[in-house]
């Protein structure tokens, strides 16, 4: 059990997080012609915007209401009508997915009511989904928002039983957390579909920003899970959940549909996907493939090959909440020590994250757990690049954003072949780290500084603790 | 909030932008910015605008006051670069919270500037203003002065809330905060009669110190650079500056105009981006220092060096001519710049069919038709498709814009360069302009472009497919018929009875084991239990229910 604790101070250095509207965006960007929507002043989108650019080095619709000084003192119904229209006959959008901003919300604006209004007055709309989330700035992170986005498309999507007959037992629901990549995506529909089973991944991020090349311009998303495919989800056999996350749209979607489901809080790790496995066999009635028994044996010779490395580690690691609660796992289970763990929003699963205390703080507060606690190896976001440079910290890059880097949507940490992947670079990192700065001298057992490290740290802890008591 | 408004209204009146003076009086008063229209709206808000525009001030502490999507999911984006101080790289946010928003934020904002006190000591911390604080009332004028007068440091605010403008007015409104707080409040150390002010000049990528060098031969001193690379106690000194230079923006025309205004300060717009631009520059700098009591050796110097960057610049620049025959370039960007590039890359040899005027002045759209020829393509606005389209039609070989279009050209596998801010190369200066060339030759020569849009080997087989009336296709493209075929499938070996068969009997009659299937239809085979099971199980029990 982990003791959580909450930030006192006032002011974020070098955040961690990000804000809940994007999160929302992110969750409509992996709908086929979608058109998020920010409902704010223009600044919230152009930031989110640049961000997802940089992080997918891709074209990412993005619109905004553009609320003026003047809009804001009014009420922004005009801003979101117009907003509304424009995408309309511009972008000729399936489906606009709108989410609230600070702005909005503190000045009030009852979107739900907008929207009547709008379909009132335009009925040229009547067939165009226009799906209203509320993720104010100041609450909550990025995670939050996917969260509530995709549990909102959920509730106002999907078609309620008496709709279309009868469930087909082939078909799955995956709703997957925000933390996993348009490349885990694809790994998980290649797993699924090799049970026979027929997957409906919403959001399919991996249809959108898997960085293909479209045939067409579109303004819109340029793939993703369809409006269609959405509706029709009530028939599926199972609904799988990937992260704690995604627990709520998963019972939004039993209590429309009656749709059972599973969450499986983790995909990285030997354990977590034996579970996985078993658990796709139980519901295709088909043995696990004899490709994925390979995969087993190549990630368990992986974790053997790697523990030399990865073994008493310190790690430091910053992350929402459920990629920190899977990777963190991974890691403690090769036996690595998490002996700093920043996370950005409260959560269930943070409490049962393998380590003393969890932080919802910033990257400041990271960077500071990680000198204290003489941590080995650095995992968190791109922003973490200045933090790793300054403690000269072997620095793995996950989560989002990842903008320094290229590859961010391809990572792969799910199935027993992305987590042995992930083995191979972390390990690698912790090596080639080695290689640069612990070549071993004739003098490096003669001084005091020249003591293996642990026990050099382990007695400069303890005189710290001394002193202190 | 009626003090700001008045800044942005006397703003508007800018007397000295050539463009303002253009309009009547009416449109005057509609400002310099296009009105945002919801819904197709792009590009940043007034804070966007400011913290560009100051953050490149290297030793200062930027906290920016506001909830976590103002800082949060912007922060450390830009690639400006310091010679000195990394304090501006990390980022400081007040992170509001539901609570402040109900009890106002500026208790939080107050202890916020006094923990970065504590932690960094930085020459002055400024304070940006956002929308929420700024909806709330929350008065940070008043936070900064009671901070600075209790910490006895410089702290000053901000004031550009997103929701007054575009990014463009946030570049002024930054100009004007440091004119009401920052500049005249220091003297320098010593000055001398070569001593230079840049202002809107950011040092992306290093580019300034591509130039750096020519001023230092010259014996030119930037005193002040606003804001690349700058430090507080340069800026807060800066008024002491002998002539000013506006570099390749109008954003920030009001500070040099009022520092003209109150400190003597003359100033004029160039660039440094294009070699006649940083030639003629380099001769404007000479003249004014040379006018206000510089020695008028600087201008023969200042011409020895033009001629000696000149020859070189052009002998490097004219290896590439042939190259890039009959190679077309298009130029979108924003009006400044256009015609800056395009003599360069004349000289190289390309050809230019387009450029954008959506930012340019009638002057400047003169100038580019004296450049280009009279039947230049002057692009007003161009939406995405039409770029696409364009750049598909091979009409241009090599796309050069801003990082917005990027993906426009990237996608229809055509040569693209960054030439906006983003970038990560430095195309300042006499060598920043044979960089730009030799960028454009390494993206047009690269063979990887003829490898993508070969077509893949299937596609034509596939396109003939297409054309003959295959059930797999028909399947593919009807979701009906997709289903009467899955419908259609035989449950069992024993292949008595399809699967949609088993389907209406169980949903018709709610039934629930497999005996009453047996019953219903002509299942008769043991071989079938099993499927049918499986039908049953996955059945959902509110239908089940429903049906009964």
């Amino acid at each position: 059990m982990a003791i959580v604790t909450a930030p006192t101070k006032a002011c974020a250095v070098n955040p961690l997080k990000m804000s809940q509207p994007i999160g929302g965006a992110f969750a409509f960007m992996g709908l086929r012609g979608a058109m998020p929507l920010l409902h704010g002043s223009q600044g919230c989108t152009s930031f989110g915007l640049t961000l997802f650019v940089r992080h997918f080095k891709e074209a990412v619709p993005l619109q905004t209401t553009a609320m003026s000084e003047v809009a804001t003192v009014l009420g922004g119904y005009e801003n979101l009508e117009q907003a509304i229209l424009n995408i309309y006959s511009r972008a000729k959008p399936k489906i606009i997915g709108i989410c609230s901003t600070g702005v909005t919300e503190t000045n009030g604006d009852d979107v739900d009511a907008y929207l009547k209004l709008i379909r009132g007055k335009h009925p040229q709309l009547a067939s165009l989904p226009l799906v209203y989330v509320s993720t104010p700035d100041f609450k909550g992170a990025f995670q939050d928002g996917w969260e509530k986005a995709v549990q909102r498309i959920v509730a106002v999507l999907v078609e309620g039983p008496s709709a279309n007959g009868l469930r087909d037992p082939s078909k799955v629901n995956v709703l997957p957390g925000c933390h996993l990549t348009p490349g885990d995506l694809d790994e998980l529909r290649v797993i699924v579909e090799d049970f026979g089973l027929c997957p409906s991944f919403l959001p399919d991020l991996a249809g959108s920003l898997d960085g293909h090349i479209p045939d067409e311009f579109t303004p819109t998303t340029i793939g993703g899970i369809g409006v269609d495919e959405i509706a029709s989800m009530g028939r599926a056999g199972w609904t799988i959940a990937i992260g704690a996350q995604m627990q709520r749209a998963a019972e939004v979607m039993q209590v429309k549909t009656g749709v059972p489901f599973r969450v499986f809080e983790r995909l990285c790790g030997l354990g977590p996907n034996d579970e996985f496995m078993m658990f796709l066999s139980e519901i295709s009635g088909r043995p696990i493939p004899l490709k994925y028994r390979r995969q087993r044996g190549q990630l368990a010779d992986a974790m053997l090959d790697a523990h030399f490395h990865i073994g008493g580690r310190k790690i430091a690691i910053g992350a929402e909440p459920d990629l920190l609660f899977d990777l963190s796992g991974m890691l403690h289970d090769m036996g690595a020590q998490v002996t700093a763990a920043v996370t950005t929003t409260q959560s269930e699963v943070i409490e049962r994250i393998k380590t003393k205390e969890v932080l919802i703080g910033d990257l400041e507060d990271l960077e500071a757990l990680a000198k204290t606690n003489h941590c080995d190896l650095l995992i968190t976001h791109s922003h973490g690049r200045q933090a790793a440079a300054r403690l000269k910290l072997p620095f793995y890059r996950t989560g989002f954003p990842m903008f320094d880097r290229l590859g961010a949507g391809h990572q792969l940490s799910v199935g027993y072949r992305g987590t042995r992947n992930l083995i191979f670079e972390i390990a690698n990192l912790v090596i080639a780290h080695r290689e640069e700065n612990d070549q071993p001298t004739p003098d490096t057992w003669r001084t005091a500084a020249g003591l293996p490290r642990c026990s050099g740290n382990r007695s400069s802890t303890g005189a710290a603790r001394r002193s202190i008591a | 909030m009626s003090s700001l408004a008045a800044t942005v209204r006397n703003m508007f009146d800018e007397p000295g932008c050539a463009k303002n003076g253009s309009k009547s009086e009416a449109e005057r008063k509609n400002g310099c910015t296009k009105q945002l229209q919801p819904g197709s709206a792009a590009g940043g808000c007034a804070f966007d605008g400011a913290k560009v525009a100051l953050q490149p001030f290297t030793d200062v502490a930027h906290l920016v006051h506001g909830p976590i999507a103002c800082e949060g999911n912007s922060w450390d984006n830009r690639g400006a670069a310091s010679s000195g101080s990394n304090l501006w790289r990390t980022s400081f946010t007040t992170d509001l919270s539901e609570t402040d928003i109900v009890f106002g934020g500026e208790k939080r904002l107050c202890k916020a500037i006094k923990e970065i006190i504590d932690k960094c000591d930085p020459p002055a911390i400024f304070v940006y203003q956002t929308c929420i604080p700024a909806m709330i009332g929350d008065d940070i004028n008043a936070v900064c002065k009671a901070a600075s007068q209790r910490f006895t440091k410089p702290v000053i605010p901000i004031n550009s809330p997103g929701f007054v403008g575009s990014k463009n007015l946030g570049n002024k409104l930054a100009g004007e905060a440091l004119l009401d707080y920052v500049i005249g409040t220091q003297e320098p150390d010593y000055t001398t009669p070569y001593d230079i002010n840049l202002i809107g000049e950011y040092n992306l990528s290093g580019e300034l110190w591509q130039v750096k060098p020519l001023l230092d031969e010259l014996g030119v001193r930037i005193l002040s650079c606003i804001s690349g690379d700058g430090k507080y106690r340069e800026v807060a000194s800066s008024h002491r500056a002998r002539a000013a230079m506006l570099v390749c923006s109008k954003s920030m025309i009001n500070l040099a105009r009022k520092m003209e205004q109150r400190y003597g300060i003359p100033f004029f717009e160039g660039s440094f981006y294009g070699i006649q631009d940083s030639s003629k520059s380099l001769r404007q700098l000479a003249r004014l220092l040379v006018e206000r009591g510089a020695p008028t050796d600087l201008l023969g110097r200042t011409e020895a060096v033009i001629a000696r960057e000149e020859a070189r610049a052009w002998a490097a620049i004219e290896s590439y001519k042939p190259r890039f025959e009959g190679k077309k370039a298009l130029l979108i960007t924003g009006g400044v710049k256009s015609w800056s590039v395009v003599a360069a890359l004349q000289e190289a040899g390309l050809e230019l069919v387009g450029t954008s005027v959506k930012k340019s002045t009638t002057k400047d759209k003169e100038r580019i038709k004296e450049l280009m020829g009279r039947d230049a393509h002057m692009i007003e606005d161009m939406t995405p498709r039409e770029m696409y389209k364009m750049l598909k039609d091979a009409e241009a070989d090599i796309m050069l814009s801003g990082g917005k279009s990027q993906f426009v050209a990237l996608k229809a596998a055509m040569p693209w360069l960054d030439i906006n801010q983003e970038r990560c190369h430095a195309y300042m200066g006499y060598v920043g302009m044979i960089k730009l060339v030799e960028e454009i030759d390494k993206s047009l020569s690269n063979p990887m472009w003829e490898q993508l849009r070969r077509p893949a080997p299937w596609e034509p087989l596939a396109k003939a497919v297409e054309q003959m009336q295959s059930p797999v296709a028909a399947i593919a493209c009807d979701p009906a018929f997709a289903e009467t075929t899955r419908r259609a499938r035989k449950n069992c070996v024993c292949n008595t009875v399809d699967l949609g068969a088993f389907e209406d009997a169980i949903y018709a009659h709610g039934l629930r084991s497999v005996a009453a299937v047996r019953e219903h239809t002509n299942a008769v085979g043991d071989c079938c239990q099993r499927r049918t099971e499986g039908i049953l199980v996955s059945e959902p029990s509110a239908m089940r229910q429903a049906a009964e």
